[in-house]
């Protein structure tokens, strides 16, 4: 079972399962769950595959349909692509689980739709993470983001509006990444991101490559909600189908910012952007900082548990930009580790969240109190999610952000270390006024919800949500062996842990 | 002045670009009326579609077709022909750039029926009550 084409198997899965779930689950409804899973179980099982086989053979390259690079399409499989495919089809995987039950939910008869759209989201993410061309980049990121238009104008209420204004936004990063390209394009000849790179060095055209670089940066931070682009992101996130949320969430924030790191040090090099742009690099380091605090302050004002989440998800993502930012190894460590626990983090507790949806019917904070008796293995994953946000120990947060730390001392950026520690903080209040209120709050209302409100969630929300939380503890056990085998790969030449 | 003007003239299609580009990026985020930032992103969207076709253009040259046999006999002359990859790609973005304009199509509808208007700021008072 080890063949050359795998990686291009776990993309193809996803992609013709979101067919054959349109026309089988017009047939019957009883066909989409099996395919789904069947299709993203076989994806995780490949990732793994390739992940192992990347380690054990070191990177390599896939030119499609022959065509030789650079003028055909490339992709390219490193340790840090390998790593992130497994993690979009894992994540993936169990966000399903619990997202067929609340389809059938919310959605009811317009399942196979939903489906269909979402199993092309999967493709196109794990299609992002391989590209090695700067051109197929761009139409990836539009065939991710025109699913996840659809599937968040699927929500409730106010759902189309937020997703139109996602639509404003989402093309005004494209498209300014398109530009980027167009830049580059017109300087070198070339869409191969490694040809680009060979070239790049090369020309004595500071201020067009500086545009360039510019512009491929600030499209991917609107596409990646950065503060102050983040504007889009709590409506579009909160609004959206409980199952569209909890894949959305932990996956395309965490594609986008390792895309910034493929744009970083794939096209451009570390040199470029640390050394000739030292000012740059600084402005980048306060400005995350910045962003740090003022995502953190506003989570503080949310009264609704999925608006709070993501408003921290925005506080995160500026984690990850300002620890790649650090120009330094630890720094990067952080920032890549960060992804992987972030996306798990984060699919935990919107899993929760769409548990609690599906039992009480509400996620204001009003109607948290006494969830604990409620719902006690749910809360439980609840909390260690809550821990690993908040960064306490033994939970995979905390080595992430102990690295990211350790890389803002190394680089003498205080700033970065002080907001990294005050968001912490900001994190442990508002996860600990949930805990508070679903632990010691008496059951308000109870008569009113003890028909429905009562009891776990059913086995296929509660077994992925479980699944997640246990693998926040083992992240944070195994990241001395992932960072020892995997992220010190994936870090540019010259940068060690 | 003058210096001004040539420089303007010289380079007329990256100034065409930048200028529709502001015209839509305007829309987009200045006009309250969800028709018009969709028009704002079409028009913002066309620029950069122009400003790639535009840079695949040379002085005097024709289209990339080219008879093999002249070809087998005396190589390209690539200062004849016309760089026709940007415009390939720009096939792909005007693909892109329908479907997203279809979805936000289909979403304003769905948008009307749920709150009988495309003026933003109804909208949002329709939400508040």
């Amino acid at each position: 079972m080890n063949t050359p084409n795998m990686h291009l198997y776990i993309l193809a899965a996803p992609l013709l399962s979101a067919f054959a779930v349109n026309l089988l689950g017009r047939v019957s409804r009883a066909w989409i769950g099996p395919l789904i899973l069947a299709a993203l179980g076989f994806s995780t099982f490949g990732a793994l595959l390739t992940l192992l086989r990347v380690l054990r053979d070191g990177a390599y390259r896939y030119t499609v349909g022959n065509w030789q690079a650079p003028y055909g399409i490339e992709l390219v499989i490193d340790p840090l692509s390998a790593l992130m495919l497994l993690l979009v089809s894992s994540v993936a995987l169990l966000a399903t689980c619990s997202a067929l039950k609340s389809v059938q939910n919310e959605l009811p008869g317009r399942e196979h739709l939903f489906f269909t759209l979402y199993m092309i989201l999967v493709a196109g993410l794990l299609g992002l993470v391989q590209t090695g061309d700067a051109f197929n980049l761009y139409v990836l990121l539009e065939i991710t983001a025109i699913t996840t238009y659809g599937l968040i104008a699927m929500g409730p209420d106010r759902a189309p509006l937020a997703s139109f204004n996602y639509i404003i936004m989402g093309s005004i990063g494209a498209c300014f990444y398109l530009l980027g390209v167009g830049y580059l394009y017109i300087l070198t000849g070339t869409l191969n991101m490694a040809d680009i790179a060979g070239i790049l060095p090369g020309l004595n055209a500071p201020a067009a490559v500086a545009t360039a670089f510019a512009f491929l940066m600030v499209g991917l931070w609107v596409k990646m909600a950065l503060f102050p682009l983040h504007v889009w992101l709590p409506n579009a996130y909160s609004q959206a189908p409980t199952g569209a949320g909890v894949m959305i969430a932990p996956l395309m924030t965490k594609v986008t910012v390792y895309l910034m790191i493929r744009v970083m040090f794939s096209i451009f090099s570390p040199g470029y952007e640390f050394i000739q742009h030292a000012g740059v690099q600084s402005l980048i380091v306060w400005a995350a900082s910045l962003a740090i605090l003022c995502a953190s302050s506003l989570a503080l004002a949310q009264r609704d548990l999925r608006r709070m989440l993501t408003y921290i998800l925005v506080a995160e993502v500026a984690y990850m930009v300002g620890g790649v930012w650090l120009a330094n190894g630890t720094g990067m460590t952080g920032a890549i580790l960060h992804i992987v626990n972030d996306a798990m983090m984060t699919l935990c507790l919107f899993l929760a969240a769409a548990a609690i949806l599906y039992r009480t019917g509400s996620l204001e904070f009003d109607r948290l109190h006494g969830l604990y008796r409620r719902m006690p293995l749910t809360m439980a994953a609840f909390t260690v999610g809550a821990l690993s946000m908040i960064g306490v120990p033994p939970t995979c947060g905390f080595f992430s952000k102990w690295y990211l730390i350790l890389g803002a001392v190394r680089a003498g950026h205080w700033e970065f270390m002080t907001a990294l520690l005050i968001s912490s903080l900001i994190n442990a209040v508002l996860f600990f006024r949930i805990l508070e209120l679903a632990y010691f709050q008496p059951v308000a209302g109870l008569q009113a919800t003890t028909q429905q409100g009562s009891g776990e969630a059913p086995l296929p929300m509660l077994s992925p949500l479980l699944i997640s939380a246990i693998a926040l503890l083992a992240l944070g056990f195994g990241c001395g062996p992932l960072i020892e085998n995997v992220i010190r790969l994936a870090l540019p030449p010259g940068f060690a842990p | 002045m003058d210096q001004l003007l040539s420089e303007i003239v010289a380079k007329y299609n990256y100034w065409i670009y930048v200028v529709l580009m502001m015209i839509g990026f305007y829309a987009m985020i200045g006009k309250r009326n969800l028709v018009k930032k969709l028009l704002g992103m079409n028009i913002f969207q066309t620029a950069i579609i122009l400003f790639y076709v535009s840079i695949g253009g040379k002085r005097g040259a024709g289209i990339p077709i080219v008879d093999k046999h002249a070809v087998m006999l005396h190589g390209v002359d690539a200062s004849r022909i016309l760089n026709p990859l940007p415009h390939v790609l720009m096939l792909t973005a005007i693909v892109v750039s329908v479907s997203v304009t279809g979805v936000a199509l289909a979403i304003m509808i769905r948008i009307h029926r749920k709150f009988g208007t495309l003026e933003e700021d109804e909208i949002l008072e329709k939400i508040g009550q």
